[in-house]
């Protein structure tokens, strides 16, 4: 979903009014899908964009091959649109199982469900070992991966593993590319794979989606900016003493 | 049964773990039932003692070789061998970077859901931020599964301490090093930070909101008015707009200053854990529905390229 758009809550109250929204690539995937091109432009190989989702994924599909992705596969259902974490990580192991790859990134949590866990899941359905929130990509020793991890509070680690392995791609790992118009001509002719989804059983189900409550603190400045500012400079300065 | 995964590095214990206890106290207190605590490393006897201060049936540690150094695999291993033994129907974890990295492996090889992020229960659903915060959902999840807390979620001081320590069991279980994947190296900080924002009696901070790499000087004459340091949300510093040390949250800098001004920052949980300590907040965001408004002192809904001119120039008086 685009981050402009003013978030609307559908009339159940269990998902957002999404006929109304926009939609673009979560912005750690974006960062995922440039790490996956630059090492290939350092390595070789090949570079294959999936995505689990309705048709209009699409649109951010063509995106991701505009930026240099060689081919993609579309894992396509409706229901996928707003499915948990597993259901999805079930959705692209099916996908990506027959294909020979060496490394599987994606961003370590999506903007919109924000679960953080359909990366590390589908590392265990494909049986490759994971590293998360990864912030570099080096060739270890001994044909390991050796990649550094971003830990709280400004800590790193670097970790080495065997591949084929997955790796949670964290923001700012890189600086993003854009499409070009030639990559957008090109990316008219690259190969789109459809894929249908396994079923799935979901084992989580929103009841209810809301707005959060107001904390009762926040007392909103209202009036022109000029009015706003000047009442929060004498408040910063009288009541907070903050100033 | 609930059962809660203590977190600690090097003999030290992650408060987050006692909010946990916490959030699982809470929550057996609803549906009742013991909770317990497991405590995973190798020479873990002094954190596990620690842990078993709280009102707790029992804490369990599992205390093997393998476990020295924190892996994936190695605490799926340890987990699940222990959760086919101990049998809970609920496991609760801190949403810890450690988490993060283990806990969705652990949950599909036991073939049971993990709502993560949680910051309530409620009736047994789990409430829980999404689309960045902006929103909240109640879940509803069916049979055993696991769930992680938000740092902060529950206080520590709410957990209850037992009358007595409670009694802590070894574990039985033997985990085969070959199995584990990943080799860590220990960790480091990287190159020290050349401004200290800890220390900052006045932050202004500027988040996505502000668009450009050339409208941070506006930001910039906002803090020379109000004598503050500049700072930012993740995204900024990513762009390399301004330089990592400057980065407030979860994995940048935490602060507690006097005065924080957030400016175009929607305040994502990430952001929130580094600045919320601070005493008189300020945000300045064109929607009113943000969640910075939540934690914020005094708000103004607005443009920020209207309503900054207007502060500068009042400050300026
Ligand atoms: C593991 C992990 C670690 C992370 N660590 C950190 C961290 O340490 N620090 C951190 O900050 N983030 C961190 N993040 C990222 C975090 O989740 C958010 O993505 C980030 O904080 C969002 O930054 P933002 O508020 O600047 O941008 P956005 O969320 O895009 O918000 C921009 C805001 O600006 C407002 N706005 C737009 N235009 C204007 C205008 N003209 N006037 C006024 N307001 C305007 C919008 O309404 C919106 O609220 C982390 C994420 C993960 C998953």
């Amino acid at each position: 979903m685009t981050r402009e758009w003013q978030l609307r809550v559908n009339d159940q109250k269990t998902w957002i009014r999404d006929q109304d929204a926009g939609f673009e690539l979560n912005e750690p995937d974006a960062y995922a899908l440039e790490e996956a091109l630059r090492l290939k432009e350092k390595h070789g190989g090949e570079v294959v964009a999936c995505c689990a989702g309705p048709a209009r994924a699409t649109q951010v599909i063509r995106e991701a091959l505009a930026r240099g992705a060689d081919r993609a596969i579309h894992v396509e259902a409706d229901a996928l649109a707003t499915a948990d974490a597993s259901v999805i990580a079930d959705a692209l192991a099916a996908a990506i199982k027959d294909e020979a790859v060496d490394l599987v990134l994606t961003g370590l949590q999506s903007d919109d469900q924000g679960f953080g866990q359909v990366g590390v899941i589908l590392a265990e359905k494909l049986g490759m070992p994971h590293a998360t929130i990864i912030m570099e990509v080096q060739q270890g020793d001994g044909g390991l991966l050796r990649v550094k991890r971003e830990l709280e509070g400004g800590w790193f680690q670097w970790v080495a593993l065997p591949m084929p392995a997955l790796l949670t791609i964290q923001s700012g790992i890189n600086q993003l590319r854009y499409a070009t118009l030639k990559g957008i001509m090109a990316a008219k002719k690259k190969e789109i794979r459809k894929v249908t989804p396994p079923a799935a059983a979901p084992a989580q189900r929103i009841t209810s989606l809301y707005f959060p409550e107001k904390g009762k603190k926040t007392q909103m400045l209202a009036g022109s900016p000029a009015e706003a500012a000047k009442e929060l400079v004498k408040r910063l300065r009288e009541e907070a003493r903050a100033l | 049964m609930i059962l809660v995964i203590a977190e600690h590095r090097d003999g030290k214990l992650n408060r987050a773990t006692l909010e946990t206890i916490a959030a699982a106290q809470a929550a057996s207190a609803q549906a009742s039932g013991p909770v317990k605590a497991a405590v995973l490393g190798s020479g873990v006897d002094t954190v596990a003692a620690e842990v078993a201060a709280a009102d707790l049936a029992e804490v369990i540690a599992v205390d093997d070789a393998a476990l020295k150094d924190y892996t994936a695999d190695g605490f799926v291993l340890a987990l699940q061998a222990l959760i086919d033994a101990e049998k809970p129907d609920r496991v609760f974890l801190p949403h810890t970077y450690q988490t993060r990295d283990f806990a969705p492996a652990l949950a599909a090889r036991l073939n049971r859901p993990l709502i993560t992020d949680c910051v309530a229960v409620k009736d047994g659903a789990y409430v829980r931020p999404m689309f960045q915060g902006k929103l909240q959902a109640d879940v509803a999840v069916e049979g055993a599964h696991l769930a992680t807390f938000q740092i902060g979620a529950y206080r520590a001081d709410a957990m209850k301490a037992g009358g007595a320590p409670a009694a802590v069991r070894k574990a039985a279980i033997a985990i085969d090093a070959s199995r584990i994947r990943q080799r860590p190296e220990q960790p480091f900080k990287e190159a020290k930070q050349a401004v200290d924002l800890s220390q900052a009696e006045r932050i202004v901070s500027v988040g996505r909101g502000i668009k450009a790499q050339e409208h941070l000087q506006l930001a910039q004459q906002l803090a020379q008015a109000m004598g503050a340091e500049i700072a930012a949300s993740r995204p900024i510093c990513d762009a390399g707009w301004l330089p990592m040390d400057r980065q407030i949250g979860s994995s940048g800098q935490t602060v507690a200053p006097r005065l924080y001004v957030a400016l175009g920052i929607s305040g994502a949980i990430q952001h929130l854990v580094g600045m919320k300590g601070a005493r008189t907040i300020v945000a300045v965001n064109k929607d009113p529905e943000a969640p910075i408004f939540e934690i914020a002192d005094y708000g103004i809904a607005g443009d920020l390229f209207e309503v900054v001119p207007a502060m500068i120039a009042e400050l300026n008086k």
